[in-house]
């Protein structure tokens, strides 16, 4: 009896024959990487001025927010959820941080306070997470309706904290987050490669990280193998929502102020837009480090592109739409008709 | 025998039969509290206000119940309403038709996406989210869209049958009664259900599952074009920015209404009950506002709204939990 | 007389996998026909292709000798092919008649569906299976065996030439079963043909007329039943000579004589919130326990109790003399408890992974030092698991989900094997395996009790029981009704201890030592059921 033969009929007698083989990690980020490649060729033939260190560090430091976003996404992804919450808790990080250092104890002693706000606000950030990852591991509650309340009560809140007012401040140590550089490249490019490599050594190397995609896999079967699985979504949910904050404070330090409305709206467009282009399955399973870098990358260069070369901003809504719907499509299983 | 068919229905319903009493309880203190909560003007404009949201959940309602969602109801709600805006000088019928046409086209796009190219329902969507705002601000070119006054078309969103029920609302409960229909009477509406159920299986049982999604898809679409008709008429303008956040609402409204957010259970009458529901008490919080005990600014609506979502699940998981284990 | 159904030469690929290699089946009108195989012989994929759910790569289908096909299952029923699926395929939220109506409701002359109708026509379909309930309540209040009916009611209200029933009574009780047959002798006598997919050799006896047999994708032969002895017809589905398989028995587990006397778990008045009222067992180091009845007995509530699934309510379980009481099945994992479950594909694999990790899942605890898992070790123990086990797999990072079950079903006996339980239990561990693979998993499972290991098993084949298993004990209604000693165990002793089951529930543990049945106590469970 041949194996091949078999197979069409082990697991998912309905599933497994109409399903494609996914494609193996190495050759999509291979295709995304060529995808990365042709848009800068593309761009040095196109846009003005596009080959400069300049251009560069700009890139560099729009991306590292949805890079950031968009691994703690990944994680959420890899477990079969999803955390539409993450914009949200951008605004509330990026709106707590300044409250705090600017407030009378804020400027009686600077720096602590502002390193007692960036961990205040990071705080926090992981309780919505963990609320979040409550609501959706031990509630059962789906992860689009868990995630929702926070995505309309977290924006709000951070607005009704600093009372729909800009907050502008100056606070060199602060504004390091965004405008910092290190050897030339802005601070927080640097930050998205520890970042990223340390989660993808998790998921390679560490039992958690089995743990998660197992989880993803088949929570139920997951369960029976004596996975901590609610421990496990809680930790993804919490990583997210943390990961998110971090992006919150970026965002506010790179414009040296803090606007409770904009920060991180439709960041999680651009997060599962990312790891969607980048490999993950919206099913769970799978958690493609490289590729949602990749794809974070392609989606700020998509933008870039256009802008620079004065396309409205409106359009390139659309055209993001059409990345999203494209990169969905190529990863869904293809009817047997 | 007729009291435990009576306790069965009331079990069956618990949740409608709950959301029900609540809204009788909150239009009481309403009455109670406040003088003119009660005056013809509050009413109508009340209802008309909130026409669109009913429609939206109407739609929203439909969708989930074959197990999907549709996040693109706000915005294209908003871009409705600046081809109506933009259709107005021709009459009330032609910028009417222009709306609900250009929303029926976003839920067809949706439909093809989900049903042909089996894209996630969230995700497309969430996609025609984004198309459809970049698609409203382009042609509006970032501004309002004022309507022409002199057509009547603002005589939809703006004038009432007899003071009391504006002709918006009036509409929107046409549009109920038809879907109702559909929904408990077609075989179309049973195959929704079924859908929601288990897609797999009404595939199996020979039932038209993909056109049934398709047909809630659009009618969602079709929902959103006439609630952006609506917009556009009474507020005397085509508003390209509107909308963000309103497929929350319209979700809220579904969920208090008891329909499940899986799939395959779900009612309209709850679900209108459940938006009028959640409209009142951002009514009644204004009238609070109004006498001055408290002030909570616009900011505020966005956290109660959430909280209120939060409740509502908190007592859907109650259910579902005492249900399993009883 | 020409054929009601004559697939010819038909050949189904998914990509690059040929599922259908050459296939035929020839129905003749009024004619109840078997379709067997082993798993993986392509008798569901012929199905779906007769029903129009998977498109034919090449091939040809005649009903009435008119060429068709089938753009998909709405067209095949309205041909007249209704078709009863495996998995059942119905909308549990959705009332009784609607699952049975639903395509074809009765309509008012105004397009609104006539309920009233539709209630009667479901009600008087059902009465004829002999079912009577309000057919007004969601499905899902009903249990799984009145489900089947319905869905079978489904298949025989509409006006069909041909119901296909893939193996129809796999959540039938013996009575339910009986009065199925009934149904497939009327459909017979009114000239409705049935295609019957099953792996009880005794029900294809009892109710086809011929067979069609298949193997490897392609028909072997079709047969006239009243014309084959049995043996040629497992011969003839595993490919075989008919003498080897007599020879060996189909089971490959041997000798019973252990001296085991060490009690390893004794459980004692067992109740648990989902079904188990009052269970006692015990054992012992080095035996296999089998636990013996009817679907929805309790045998499985049993395991879940003893892996920390279901929290017992009352009495008391003792595991090598100590009290045991897991909350998670993570406290059974780390006392030596292991659970192969009984459905492989939701509770056991998880496909996209690898072998190797869906080996090393519920290990990885001692596999991996401050969170960081060690890959040699983690390779070593795949390595000599694949090679002691005889998996058949590409390699160890092969997706579980490519393999076939019986391989599947081998990594994760590795994986229970390789937490070296004290206890492995094992629900249904050869059900939809071929049976060369049922005989290497039970000489796995003889060999680990070899050593010392205790089990306790499930199983609804009784010759896997009684050829087995030290002890049987038999399961009714969530009780421990009797026990049953081996050597000396038969499956007809077997039959008759669960038939008779409900006739000797009184005290828990007691060893069948020819006393008279007793009478029924009360049905004290009425009062805790839910």
């Amino acid at each position: 009896m041949t194996s091949l033969r078999s197979s069409s009929q082990g697991v998912g007698q309905s599933a497994s024959p109409r399903r494609r083989r996914s494609m193996p990690a190495n050759s999509r980020s291979l295709t995304l990487l060529v995808a990365l490649l042709s848009l800068i060729l593309l761009n040095a033939a196109i846009t003005p001025n596009f080959l400069e260190w300049q251009t560069l560090s700009v890139n560099i430091s729009q991306v590292s927010t949805i890079a950031i976003v968009a691994l703690g996404m990944t994680l959420v992804i890899a477990t079969g959820g999803i955390d539409l919450s993450v914009g949200a808790v951008m605004a509330l990080a990026g709106a707590l941080a300044p409250l705090i250092f600017l407030s009378e104890f804020g400027q009686q002693a600077p720096l602590a306070m502002t390193l007692v706000a960036i961990v205040v606000a990071l705080a926090i950030a992981m309780a919505c997470g963990l609320f979040n990852g409550m609501l959706v591991s031990r509630f059962g509650v789906q992860p689009i309706i868990a995630t929702l309340v926070l995505f309309i009560t977290g924006r709000g809140l951070a607005q009704v904290l600093t009372n729909g007012n800009l907050q502008t401040f100056d606070n060199p140590a602060f504004e390091f987050l965004g405008a910092g550089r290190l050897l030339g490249l802005p601070f927080q490019g640097w930050l998205v490669a520890v970042i990223a490599l340390l989660v993808a050594w998790v998921i390679a190397r560490t039992r958690y990280g089995r743990y998660l995609l197992a989880t993803g896999g088949n929570p139920q079967a997951a369960r029976m193998a004596g996975v901590p699985v609610t421990r496990v979504k809680l930790a993804a949910y919490t990583s997210c929502a943390l990961l998110a904050g971090l992006a919150g404070l970026i965002t506010v330090a790179i414009n040296s102020a803090s606007d409770a409305a904009k920060n991180g709206s439709l960041m999680e467009l651009d997060a599962i837009a990312a790891a969607v282009v980048g490999g993950a399955l919206l099913k769970g399973g799978k958690a493609p480090i490289a590729g949602v870098i990749l794809g974070a990358a392609i989606i700020q260069l998509v933008r870039y592109t256009l802008l620079a070369n004065g396309v409205a901003d409106e359009v390139a809504l659309v055209v993001k739409a059409a990345i999203i719907v494209l990169a969905v499509y190529l990863q869904m299983p293809r009817g047997a008709h | 025998m007729i009291t435990i068919a009576w306790r069965q229905r009331l079990a069956d319903n618990g949740q409608a039969t709950g959301v029900c009493v609540i809204l009788l309880a909150l239009v009481c203190l309403g009455l109670l509290r406040y003088d003119n909560f009660g005056s013809a003007y509050n009413l109508s404009s009340f209802l008309n206000y909130n026409a669109m949201f009913v429609l939206i959940s109407l739609g929203m309602c439909l969708v989930i119940i074959t197990g999907g969602i549709d996040l693109s109801v706000g915005t294209v709600a908003a871009l409705s309403s600046v081809t109506a805006a933009y259709a107005s000088p021709l009459g009330l019928v032609p910028a009417l038709l222009a709306g609900l046409a250009t929303g029926l086209a976003a839920g067809l796009v949706n439909a093809l996406m989900i049903t042909r190219l089996h894209i996630p329902p969230f995700i497309a969507t969430l996609a025609s989210l984004l198309a459809a705002k970049g698609t409203a601000l382009i042609i509006s070119g970032n501004q309002t869209v004022p309507v022409d006054w002199a057509s009547g078309f603002t005589r939809l969103g703006m004038e009432s049958i007899g003071g009391l029920l504006p002709w918006s609302f009036a509409i929107t409960l046409v549009v109920g009664a038809g879907l109702w229909w559909l929904l408990e009477q077609r075989p179309i509406g049973r195959t929704m259900l079924a859908v929601g159920d288990n897609e797999e299986a009404a595939h199996l049982m020979g039932l038209p599952a993909r056109k049934a999604k398709t047909l809630a898809y659009l009618i969602s679409g079709g929902c959103a074009g006439l609630s952006g008709v609506f917009l556009a008429s009474g507020f005397g303008a085509g508003q390209p920015l509107e909308g963000l956040g309103w497929e929350l609402t319209a979700i809220a409204a579904v969920v208090v209404g008891g329909t499940l957010l899986t799939g395959g259970k779900g009612s309209l009458v709850a679900t209108l009950i459940g938006a009028l529901m959640l409209g009142l008490i951002f009514n009644l919080l204004n009238f609070e506002n109004g006498l001055g005990t408290f002030n909570l600014s616009a900011y505020w609506q966005m956290v109660i709204r959430g909280a209120f979502l939060f409740v509502v699940i908190a007592i859907q998981v109650q259910i579902t939990r005492t249900r399993n284990s009883g | 007389m020409t054929a009601l159904i004559d697939m010819r030469d038909i050949h189904k690929r998914f990509g690059g996998t040929v599922a259908l290699d050459g296939a035929s089946l020839t129905i003749a009108p009024g004619e109840v026909h078997a379709l067997i195989g082993q798993n993986g012989a392509g008798k569901s994929t012929l199905i779906k292709v007769l029903t129009g759910v998977y498109a034919l790569t090449s091939g040809e289908i005649l009903l009435d000798g008119q060429p068709i096909t089938f753009s998909g299952p709405r067209r095949a029923q309205q041909a007249g092919v209704a078709t009863i699926y495996q998995e059942l395929n119905l909308v549990p939220l959705r009332s009784v008649t609607e699952n049975m109506m639903m395509g074809f409701e009765p309509l008012h002359w105004w397009g609104g569906i006539d309920w009233p109708r539709a209630h009667r026509r479901a009600r008087s379909v059902l009465g004829e299976l002999g079912v009577d309930i309000d057919v007004r309540r969601p499905l899902s209040e009903y249990s799984t065996a009145i489900q089947q009916l319905v869905a079978i009611g489904r298949a025989v209200s509409q006006r069909v030439k041909l119901v296909i029933m893939d193996e129809p009574t796999s959540s039938l009780d013996e009575r339910e079963v009986a009065r199925l047959f009934e149904v497939i002798r009327l459909l017979k006598s009114q000239g409705t043909s049935v295609l019957f997919v099953s792996h009880f050799l005794e029900e294809l006896y009892a109710v086809c007329d011929c067979a069609t047999i298949m193997r490897n994708g392609a028909t072997v032969e079709q047969r006239t039943l009243s014309e084959t002895p049995r043996l040629e017809l497992v011969a003839s589905m595993l490919g075989r000579a008919a003498a080897d398989i007599q020879a060996s028995g189909t089971t490959s587990f041997r000798d019973l004589s252990i001296d085991a006397d060490e009690t390893l778990l004794e459980v004692e008045d067992l109740a648990t919130t989902k079904g188990l009222r009052q269970a006692s067992l015990e054992v012992r180091q080095g035996e296999m326990v089998g636990l013996g009845g009817l679907l929805g007995a309790g045998r499985s509530e049993v395991a879940r109790a003893l892996f920390g699934l279901d929290r017992a309510t009352q009495g008391e379980m003792r595991l090598a003399g100590r009290a045991y009481a897991p909350r998670h099945t993570r406290d059974a994992i780390a006392a030596g408890v292991a659970l192969l479950s009984e459905d492989r594909k939701v509770e056991g694999i998880i496909p996209g992974m690898s072998v190797r990790e869906n080996m090393t899942l519920p290990l990885l605890g001692s596999l991996s030092r401050r969170g960081v898992i060690q890959r040699r070790r983690e390779r070593e123990l795949a390595e000599h698991f694949i090679e002691a086990l005889q998996i058949k797999t590409a390699s160890m990072e092969q997706p579980i989900g490519q393999l076939s079950g019986g391989n599947q079903q081998k990594v994760l006996l590795a994986r229970w094997l390789a937490t070296h339980p004290r206890l492995l239990i094992l629900d249904e561990p050869t059900r939809g395996v071929d049976i060369g693979a049922k005989r290497e998993i039970q000489r796995i499972v003889q060999d680990y009790q070899a050593r010392g290991g205790a089990v306790l098993m499930i199983s609804s084949e009784f010759e896997e029981l009684a050829e087995g298993a030290q002890r049987v004990v038999i399961m009714h209604e969530g009780h421990a009704t009797r026990v049953l000693d081996n050597p000396g165990l038969t499956e007809d002793a077997l039959v008759t201890a669960i038939a008779t089951a409900q006739h000797d529930r009184g005290d828990g543990d007691r060893h069948d030592d020819g006393a008279p049945p007793q009478a029924a106590p009360l049905p004290d469970h009425q009062e805790t059921a839910p």
